[in-house]
């Protein structure tokens, strides 16, 4: 008790280092727990991506590849699925529900995605939650679309707002199909996933996107009407990738055995859990190299606080010969050092949590707006009680360097020390 | 044996085996309650004599005795435990821990000791008043000075301050190591008076080091190092 009160005020009366030391720790365990819970919550989200379905179908090429371009919008598909085969694995008595998908064009940069009214009905994200709609309603007629939360926000539409899809991917696109009329039909809620920047279409309406078009350009001279459209019979020949839905979990093997092994075209079926662990392990090397830098600077800034511990030690010879005179043991002036270093590492996390939280309340809004990941703030985890324990630990174990050192010079000065 | 507060008896010492002897005493004693001055210029083994004194270092063969406790048996955590209970310090200069308050630093010598904290407080009915105490009877206002950082305090205050720290709870011995040496001639002896009156009125005996001879007829008995050192000094 005593030594704790005399380190207190030890430290007290070196204010300038002090408080640049705890700064320096504080700074480090920020980024530790802040890296630690970024990522806690970049894992949750991206398994919150998608739920409910049991399979995703596509063209045959890799898993990965599948799940990047059918839920994440990211990259496109090498192939495509006939129509017939989406009618056929449709059909198939295992399947309560499929949504077809078909992408491949963009609008300012967000993809376009065709697709049916099946989507809003059994698409889910995070826990099983379905898609709702903050205006509008779904698609109901060719030229209807429903956009997404940041498409809604980034480009400023409203419900009736037109639309003109370009062809191909990219926020330039060279050719735009500007002669069709699609309006805004509705604006999904935020998600915090992939749907909150996808611009979602019937198929029909991608069909008539393409109708005039050949080859990549536009046809001269003859240009179908909005209305003639509407009464034509527009068949989707190909889509992208189906989503399924099974009656029951247990015969998610035996459909994917089928799928993999249709005969018609080759088809990929994967259960979308096992990609996504597959990807978030790809993903893991990332995760780690910033768990370790973030490792790597809570070390320097105890490495910042020994130094300064130890830098000051000649000056505070005489502080422990005084000590030392008054009947303090070697031990006591060891107990010192340590718990110096302790004090300090301890201040220095519960000031890192602090700062934690500030950034984390400051940080919510914009997350939100501009990463669309909703900061979850709670109480610390075990795991952060954990991480903070480990910290204080190696501040402890730091600590211990300089107070050796102490304690050997203490012993060898005695309490005469000539200045 | 009651009589005698310091015993000296055969006592070698060297800092290291390498080393040539610095201490060689065949023999020497301090009265209890007498206030001796030992001259000692720096070489002469001062150092290694406090040192010793304070159970810090250790000699090589002898006996050293403080008030009837035989110091060179104990172990180095009776050592300081018998340093702490038994014995009170004034250093040269630098005397104070920059961190605590005057009465702070006065009360710490009671901070490691549970017998001169209990002597403290059958004096007074809490340690700082004894200290306070102790520091107006040292002439040093302490309401004025209480508030303020030590290290704004002059030399001559700061080395009273000390002087109470070595003197509360009464210690058997008080060992001044050229505690003067940092003051000016007037400042000096007034220091000395107020540290014989208070010596006196504790009954501690006084070990007073120091290279200023001039200091040396106030004292009841003085002596150089070498006249009880046998050993080789080298300057």
């Amino acid at each position: 008790m005593a030594i704790l009160k005399l380190s207190l005020m030890s430290l007290l009366n070196r204010k300038a280092t002090v408080v640049l030391t705890i700064i320096a720790i504080a700074v480090s365990v920020t980024l530790l727990l802040g890296v630690d819970k970024l990522r806690d919550q970049a894992r949750t989200g991206f398994a919150n991506t998608i739920s409910g379905s049991d399979m995703i179908i596509g063209a045959r090429s890799g898993s990965i590849q599948l799940l990047l371009y059918s839920v994440f919008r990211i990259g496109s598909a090498t192939n495509n699925i006939t129509w017939q085969s989406y009618l056929d694995l449709a059909a198939d008595p295992r399947v309560k529900w499929s949504i077809p998908l078909s992408m491949g064009d963009s609008h300012h940069g967000f993809r376009v995605l065709g697709t049916t009214g099946q989507y809003f009905e059994h698409y889910r994200y995070g826990g099983k939650q379905k898609l709702a709609f903050a205006e509008g309603k779904a698609f109901d007629d060719v030229f209807d679309v429903v956009i997404g939360a940041d498409v809604a926000k980034t480009l400023g539409y409203g419900i009736g707002a037109a639309v003109v899809v370009q062809h191909g991917i990219g926020a330039v696109g060279f050719v735009k199909h500007e002669d069709k009329p699609f309006r805004v039909s509705g604006i999904l809620r935020r998600t915090g996933t992939p749907v909150d920047r996808t611009v979602h279409i019937t198929l029909k309406g991608i069909e008539a996107m393409h109708i005039d078009w050949q080859t990549g350009a536009m046809a001269t001279g003859r240009i179908t009407s909005a209305d003639a459209i509407r009464r034509m019979d527009l068949p989707t020949d190909t889509i992208t990738a189906i989503l399924v839905g099974l009656k029951s979990r247990t015969t998610a093997f035996s459909f994917q055995r089928h799928v993999n092994d249709y005969k018609k075209e080759p088809l990929l079926g994967v259960l979308p859990g096992l990609a996504l662990q597959e990807l978030w392990s790809l993903m893991s090397t990332v995760d780690k190299t910033l768990g370790a830098i973030a490792a790597f600077v809570v070390v320097s800034g105890l490495l910042g606080m020994t130094t300064m511990i130890l830098a000051g030690l000649d000056g505070r010879r005489r502080e422990m010969a005084i000590l030392r005179s008054v009947g303090a043991r070697p031990v006591h002036v060891f107990g010192l050092l340590v718990t110096e270093a302790t004090i300090l590492t301890l201040v220095g996390s519960l000031g890192g949590v602090a700062l934690l939280y500030l950034g984390l309340f400051l940080a919510r809004p914009l997350a939100a707006e501009m990463l669309g990941l909703n900061l979850i703030i709670g109480l610390p985890s075990p795991r952060d009680v954990g991480i903070l324990g480990l910290v204080v630990g190696a501040g402890f174990f730091a600590g211990l360097f300089p107070a050796f050192k102490v304690y050997r010079q203490s012993l060898a000065d005695g309490m005469m020390t000539r200045l | 044996m009651a009589n005698i507060a310091i015993r000296m008896q055969g006592v070698r010492f060297r800092w290291r085996p390498q080393d040539p002897i610095v201490l060689d005493i065949p023999e020497f004693q301090v009265a209890k309650g007498e206030k001796i001055f030992i001259k000692g210029p720096s070489g002469s083994g001062k150092t290694s004599l406090l040192n010793l004194l304070a159970g810090v270092a250790r000699p090589e063969a002898g006996d050293i005795d403080i008030s009837g406790h035989r110091i060179t048996a104990f172990s180095g955590r009776q050592g300081d435990t018998f340093r702490a209970d038994h014995i009170g310090f004034i250093f040269q200069m630098f005397n104070l821990l920059p961190y605590l308050s005057m009465l702070n630093n006065v009360t710490l010598a009671c901070l490691f000791s549970d017998v001169r904290r209990q002597r403290a407080l059958g004096r007074a009915p809490s340690l700082d008043a004894e200290a306070s105490r102790l520091l107006q009877h040292l002439e040093l206002d302490v309401s004025g000075l209480a508030s303020r950082p030590v290290s704004l305090l002059s030399m001559g205050q700061q080395q009273r301050v000390a002087v109470a720290r070595s003197l509360i709870g009464g210690p058997d011995l008080v060992i001044a190591d050229e505690p003067t040496s940092a003051l000016d001639a007037d400042a000096r002896q007034s220091f000395l008076d107020l540290l014989f009156r208070e010596i006196a009125e504790t009954g501690s005996t006084l070990l007073f080091v120091s290279h200023d001879a001039g200091l040396a007829d106030s004292f009841d008995r003085s002596l150089a190092i070498a006249d009880f050192n046998m050993a080789e000094t080298e300057r």
